[in-house]
């Protein structure tokens, strides 16, 4: 069934984030993994949609689309904050505080 | 499929202004306060937190008049497939009381510190007010959808707060961490939400709820998405084992926003858990009941055995609040219980409004400690009833407050919590009832630590001026004493709130 490789490349993009957000040490990547997780959700809820044949699943595609830019456009700053600072984006770095 | 969509006529929503009022006060005020620190010169900025302050206490005057109107279920935006999912009924009406008052006394904790900063104070309290905002809608969602996004409007301006000391490395790190982590959280909440619509076919919490039921046996795709979006909640509400970010964001971050995120950002994070939990799982207790049993266990022990070990009181305080966590999960450990919903509900919110008054009772004393000692040291606390008896009472009430000793708010809210698990009659019940019994003793030594400072030890430097405390931090402080007193003796005032057949039964469960 088609549905079914929608869901497949899914949970595949999903378990690339995942390890992606985990692995990765450098905060740009990071910030990708993350939107790689945020479309595995567009592509679950549009197969899932088409599969119901009804609209929420794409109503909530859209506005996670809204949100993830509002969410890099913060992510970025704060990247380009701490590059001013410390000149690296390294995140195994950023361990001052302890305990 | 398109075209399909296109063809249906559009009606325009019903709107009910009146139940939609609260938010559109904060909007119009953000939007105020933000045009104001346009054209107001640099040593009038004091004005944009007035007005923070007003836009606050104006969107208290609507959630008060439909407070005393009436107890029937408002939908604020009615028409065809949109009836439900934004509803304002009395659990809505008090969390909103709880997230403005809980606004309005940050901002007057604010005031004086960002003041002093000079930097940046419109913006600051144009993201405070739009975070608030997204906890206001939070209290109202009903829906996927709308859960989601007030969960991203109240998050990302906590996010930009967190890292408000921009010059600050450690600032930084509290921001970089709290974003990378809260990010990371919802998009694992979101990958649970699409499954989760995918089996249920529908985002409306109060029509997923049935159709869980409806297919009778549980599958893996039912499992797996009530255990992604829990653990999705549990990085918000830093339950352990989610809860690294949350020491060092409080550390980092500007103390009045660590209040705020302990407090209320916390607080909406359980909203969601609860509205979740209560209308759209009411029979998967099987699969979130453990779940949450392991969350709310070991944020009570684990949070506990950090805070015993902490020099810093910030960072006692971080863990303190990660283990009134657990107390606060702890009733829904119980939801699906019958019979045991109701004083679950029950136990929650009056545990979500009483913690909030106890625990920014807590920060502001430490902010006006700070003024003086420019320390976050425990022993900074010496000698401090001496020098500052006000404050010294003040600071051991809250303490003994979150220990759990009566006739305070806190004594009350624990007695709700074990009164609803010991009612559920349940093993799950019992065995959460007994680590929690054990964990209320080794918090007590903690606080209790910080009390003897107060009262027994000399002033470390032998500096003994009085301090001054602002006004607008008096004022924060007299509010939060007020309540955590009231409330430890007429616990009814928010009890009467939490109503299980409110929040359920007008949704058709």
């Amino acid at each position: 069934m088609l549905i079914n490789n929608f869901l497949l490349l899914g949970a595949v993009l999903f378990c690339i984030g995942v390890y992606g957000v985990i692995a990765r040490k450098n905060a740009v990547m990071v910030l990708m993994s993350i939107e790689l997780i945020l479309n595995s959700v567009n592509i679950n809820l549009l197969a899932f949609s088409m599969l119901h044949g009804n609209a929420d699943g794409n109503t909530f595609a859209l506005y996670i689309i809204a949100v993830a830019a509002a969410e890099v456009g913060v992510g970025l700053a704060m990247v380009l904050l701490i590059y001013r600072n410390r000149k690296s984006i390294a995140l195994d770095e950023l361990s001052e505080m302890k305990g | 499929m398109i075209a399909s969509l296109l063809a249906v006529d559009f009606t325009a929503p019903t709107v009910d202004y009146h139940a939609l009022a609260p938010e559109i006060v904060l909007a119009a005020g953000l939007c105020i306060v933000l045009l104001v620190d346009l054209f107001v010169d640099e040593r009038q900025r004091w004005i944009t937190s007035t007005l923070a302050g007003f836009t606050l206490l104006g969107a208290l005057i609507p959630v008060v008049t439909l407070a005393v109107i009436g107890d029937d279920t408002r939908y604020p935006l009615s028409g065809e497939s949109l009836t439900g999912r934004y509803v304002v009924d009395e659990y809505a009406l008090i969390l909103k009381a709880l997230f403005l008052l809980a606004g309005y006394v940050v901002v007057l904790m604010s005031a004086d510190e960002i003041e002093r900063g000079r930097y940046y104070q419109g913006e600051y309290y144009v993201l405070l007010l739009t975070s608030i905002l997204g906890m206001v809608m939070m209290a109202s969602s009903r829906d996927l959808i709308s859960i989601f996004v007030a969960l991203e409007f109240l998050s990302i301006p906590a996010y930009m707060l967190a890292a408000w000391n921009k010059r600050n490395s450690k600032g930084n790190e509290a921001g970089m961490k709290y974003y990378l982590l809260g990010v990371f959280a919802s998009a694992i909440m979101l990958y649970g939400m699409s499954l989760l619509y995918g089996v249920t076919g529908t985002t409306l919490l109060s029509e997923i709820g049935p159709a869980i039921t409806a297919s009778g046996e549980f599958s893996g795709v039912h499992a797996l998405a009530v255990a992604f979006i829990v653990v999705g909640f549990a990085f918000k509400v830093s339950a352990v084992p989610f809860h690294q970010w949350a020491p060092d964001v409080y550390e980092g971050a500007p103390t009045p926003i660590t209040a705020f995120l302990s407090v209320a950002s916390k607080a909406a994070g359980f909203v969601a858990l609860t509205t979740l939990v209560f209308v759209a799982f009411p029979r998967a207790d099987d699969v979130y009941q453990p779940f949450i049993f392991v969350l709310a266990a070991a944020s009570m022990t684990i949070g506990n055995l950090l805070a015993l070990r902490q020099t810093n009181i910030v960072r006692m305080f971080a863990y303190s609040s990660i283990s009134q966590g657990g107390f606060i999960l702890m009733p829904l450990t119980v939801a699906g219980v019958d019979g045991a919903g109701e004083s679950a509900l029950k136990a929650v919110v009056v545990y979500l409004v009483v913690y909030a008054a106890t625990n920014l009772g807590a920060f502001a004393v430490i902010i006006a400690v700070a003024r003086k000692t420019r320390s976050g040291e425990i022993s900074s606390y010496g000698g401090l009833f001496s020098y500052a008896p006000a404050l010294g009472v003040l600071m051991t009430i809250f303490l003994a407050s979150l220990a759990g000793i009566p006739p305070l708010g806190g004594w009350f809210a624990k007695f709700g919590a074990f009164k609803a698990v010991l009612d559920a009659g349940t093993g799950w019940g019992y065995a959460i009832a007994i680590i929690a019994a054990i964990n209320t003793v080794i918090a007590a030594a903690y606080y209790i630590t910080v009390m003897r400072e107060i009262w027994m030890k000399p002033v470390p430097d032998g500096d003994a001026t009085p301090i001054r405390t602002p006004s607008s931090i008096q004022a924060a402080l007299v509010i939060t004493c007020g309540a955590t007193i009231v409330l430890g003796v007429l616990p009814d005032l928010v009890g009467r709130f939490g109503d299980l057949a409110d929040l359920t039964g007008a949704l058709g469960r």
